[in-house]
């Protein structure tokens, strides 16, 4: 039987000509990754395996993007732990505050992952990368540091669930509506243990950071991976940043689909998740009026460049609604100088927005945009659990940046074509 | 290996923020972990729960986020082990990397109440509702698992492998 593109690269990584759905196989690994709030529990388990160097010091990446400019002294102790670990293992690619941004953003950014790539990350969002066409998910912190010590990881090759993609997106829609959506109609278990395989014509009306909000949040759905086929677009964005070669796997004609969904982008309209579950969705055309405290633009999701373009095409000569905090967070480095070049910066700052250096923060209540009891807020984060922006009475409603910047305007969920 | 104890039940979908909210993630002291463990779901958790204690659950048991800190609250709090319908896959891999016992069992999952006096038998996977005299057979880890819990987690089975001197070889 064929294999889909996620089994490839497996059988690929572990000496298999081929693999089957449900096989357990120890996988080569071109990337382990960690950030300040995983790498701390890492480093002590890494030392109880007995290990002492890591496996490849090329191939180790550490971000401190969580709790960072540190926000109180625990955090600080955290990152110090990581920076230390770093600067003693010879860890290269070690990204601290000034270098740094969220890490998913910034992998790819840096040509770091590239399609064909085999990536465990202690983090969640890991499989932000399948974007790129290669094989990432996220680990618990024992498995980094296992991944670390040995370069492998043990991993149950998984089914699959192929997405056909038709049609063209309608202004103001994004990958982050083709998610939310899809996560609306599987559900937050929906795709647990499986990857989910995008592919179909309308997948080349997709911008890479679109994809890379779809595939970042594949894990809202349960799913190991959430991949691309390589295509034009992503052999462009790895060429412009190209530091090691990749390899293109694609599915088999015959490979084995536990399930198939068509999402047609010219029936899509903006997308709402409503609290507290990423599933929890609702097209904006059938949503009635939900005033709102706070919103937030940024995150793994939706920090990149086009995020901030559109946010300040909305908030271009306007201003954000009395009593609304309006916070921006550029995903990177380079985003961030990207806004500035562009004029997007004083565009936000013009409309009373705040703009912060890049954290992960607010996302999952860390710091920077904490919510007090009562308040709403529309974010373009992944999650909207019980308190996971602050007080656990607090509300998050998940969106595109166009309906965040939108929404900032007019003091609630807000339609950006009424804009 | 058995464990007897009281049954704390919970619903769908228990995600990771619930069960140590990202707040508390500063630290990665156990003990201080447990303090918070299911915090924003029932603020008394941790005064109610006595060791040994066992956490009864729906379906997808840890979703969301890929922090650790989930089962190593949860065990820190004095809880041998979590009964559910069904995992979230990296809380499913942590748990047993990290050597918190967890079994999947539908019919247990539906059947156990509230502070049900609960033995597990773990080497046999059978669960004994003591108050209701009933008895579930929770699903079996497939053998690739049970190697990992022979070594009592991911620690001891990398430990070995360093050992025999396997190592990446792309």
């Amino acid at each position: 039987m064929g294999m889909t593109m996620t089994q490839k690269i497996i059988a690929d990584h572990c000496g298999k000509t081929s693999v089957e759905a449900g096989e357990f196989v120890e996988m080569n690994l071109d990337i382990v990754l960690g950030n300040d709030i995983t790498t701390p529990v890492a480093i002590n388990e890494f030392y109880k395996m007995g290990a002492n160097e890591v496996y490849d010091k090329d191939k180790i990446v550490i971000v401190l993007d969580h709790f960072t400019p540190n926000k109180d002294i625990k955090s600080a102790e955290q990152c110090k732990v990581s920076r230390e670990f770093a600067k003693e293992k010879g860890i290269k690619n070690f990204f601290d505050v000034g270098q740094m941004g969220i890490e998913h953003a910034l992998l790819p950014e840096k040509g770091l992952v590239v399609a064909g790539d085999t990536v465990i990350g202690a983090d969640s969002h890991t499989c932000t990368y399948g974007a790129l066409g290669a094989f990432s998910t996220g680990v618990g912190s024992t498995d980094m540091a296992g991944g670390m010590a040995l370069g492998t990881t043990w991993i149950k090759v998984p089914e699959a669930i192929k997405v056909n993609v038709i049609g063209n997106k309608k202004t103001f829609v994004s990958g982050k509506d083709l998610i939310l959506h899809l996560i609306g109609k599987i559900g937050v278990g929906g795709a647990t243990y499986k990857s989910i395989e995008f592919t179909g014509p309308g997948i080349n009306n997709l911008t890479m950071d679109d994809r890379f909000s779809i595939s970042n949040m594949a894990v809202e759905a349960g799913g190991k991976n959430g991949i691309f086929p390589v295509d034009e677009k992503t052999l462009k964005y790895m060429e412009e940043r190209k530091i090691k070669d990749w390899s293109i796997f694609e599915a088999d004609k015959d490979a084995n689909y536990d399930e198939e969904i068509t999402i047609n982008l010219d029936e899509l309209n903006p997308t709402i998740a409503f609290p507290s579950s990423p599933d929890n969705t609702k097209d904006i055309e059938e949503i009635g009026e939900v005033k709102i405290d706070q919103v937030m633009i940024g995150s793994c999701t939706n920090g990149r460049i086009e995020d901030m373009r559109i946010a300040g095409q909305i908030l271009k000569g306007r201003k954000v609604a009395n009593g609304v905090r309006t916070i921006i967070i550029p995903a990177t480095q380079e985003v961030y100088k990207q806004c500035i070049k562009e004029g997007i910066l004083e565009i936000f700052i013009d409309a009373g927005a705040v703009v912060s250096t890049p954290t992960c923060g607010p996302c999952l209540g860390g710091h920077m945009g904490i919510l007090a009891s009562g308040e709403k807020a529309v974010t373009t984060t992944n999650r909207n659990f019980v308190g996971r922006m602050g007080h656990k009475e607090s509300e998050v409603y998940l969106a595109s940046p166009a309906v965040a910047a939108a929404s900032a305007v007019t003091g609630k969920i807000e339609n950006p074509n009424n804009i | 290996m058995n464990t007897i104890g009281k049954a704390f039940r919970f619903g769908d979908n228990i995600d990771t923020d619930l069960i140590i909210p990202a707040r508390y993630l500063n630290t990665t002291e156990p003990k201080e972990l447990a303090k918070y463990c299911m915090q924003d779901v029932d603020e008394n958790f941790t005064d109610k729960i006595k060791q040994g204690d066992i956490i009864v659950a729906g379906k997808n048991f840890g979703c969301g986020s890929s922090r650790e800190h989930a089962p190593i609250a949860i065990k820190a709090a004095g809880i041998s082990c979590v009964i559910a319908k069904s995992y979230a896959r990296i809380f499913y891999r942590n748990s047993f990397n990290i050597g918190l016992p967890i079994l999947e069992s539908k019919e247990a999952s539906e059947k156990i109440n509230q502070k049900d006096e609960i033995e597990v038998d773990f080497s046999e996977g059978i669960i004994k509702n003591i108050t209701k005299q009933e008895e579930y057979q929770a699903d079996k880890f497939p053998d690739f698992i049970q190697n990992i819990i022979q070594h009592e987690g991911l620690v001891g089975y990398v430990k070995n492998k360093l050992n025999q001197g396997v190592k990446n070889d792309i």
